[in-house]
């Protein structure tokens, strides 16, 4: 069974307008490279120079943020959704979270 | 164009008010229909920052008004949030961490408090364009 990625509005014209689609790896490191070979450019997106997620992308695995399990080593499982969110912020001045 | 019905307009600014000083924030679902998006659903959200100059939806809350949307076939139409002590207009802040160009951004100004401004915004690719929208009632809809 293939694993669900939910992909978000910013992201759908990647993905041809796809919201989900289906993928095979099995951890967050995988996927990511995965997602970059079959969408060029989605990796650019989700991660910085270093190729690690940037801050203001939210993937969970399941209902939970990959950051409180394993980062990019956490394990997926077939059958498992991914989800995609960037952040939403700003505001009115310069707060501390949204000093980048 | 965007059309709002006034009780979500209302929930919205009461949100703001109930919220100041402090910045509320939150999502506006519904339809699209050619050039036409109607909003049918709002979610306020748990400003993370409870800051006074900025928000940071609450990524747990974040992902639940994600999947509500979509098992209810709704479009994220509006990504609303207040500002309390200034104009109703996208802050540089708002401009640099707008990630959703296809979103109308909603700013509710409380600069004069008891009179909220409310103005819509694009804004893709740090280019700022204000939105018309307009605002429906029971009788009118």
């Amino acid at each position: 069974m293939p694993i669900n990625i939910r992909i978000p509005p910013p992201l759908l014209p990647l993905t041809g307008g796809k919201s989900e689609i289906e993928g095979t790896s099995s951890s967050i490191a995988g996927l990511l490279e995965e997602l970059e070979s079959n969408y060029p450019g989605m990796k650019e997106r989700l991660c910085d120079d270093q190729g690690e997620l940037r801050r203001f992308v939210n993937v969970y695995l399941n209902e939970e943020d990959i950051r409180f399990l394993d980062g990019k080593d956490t394990k997926i499982n077939d059958g498992d959704e991914v989800s995609i969110i960037p952040a939403i912020a700003g505001g009115s001045g310069e707060g501390l979270r949204c000093q980048v | 164009m965007l059309h709002i019905p006034q009780s979500i307009i209302d929930e919205m600014t009461a949100h703001a008010m109930s919220l100041s000083p402090v910045e509320c924030c939150g999502i506006m679902g519904g339809t699209t229909s050619g050039d036409d998006a109607h909003v049918t659903h709002i979610y306020p959200i748990k400003n993370e920052d409870h800051s006074i100059v900025s928000y940071f939806m609450d990524p747990k809350e974040l992902l639940w008004v994600h999947k509500n949307m979509r098992s209810n076939k709704l479009d994220l139409l509006v990504i609303y949030h207040s500002h309390t002590h200034t104009q109703a207009y996208p802050s540089a802040t708002d401009v640099r961490l707008a990630f959703y160009p296809d979103a109308h951004y909603m700013i509710v100004s409380l600069e004069v408090k008891d009179q909220p401004d409310i103005k819509a915004f694009r804004i893709v690719k740090g280019n700022i364009n204000q939105d018309e929208f307009s605002v429906t009632t029971p009788s009118a809809s």
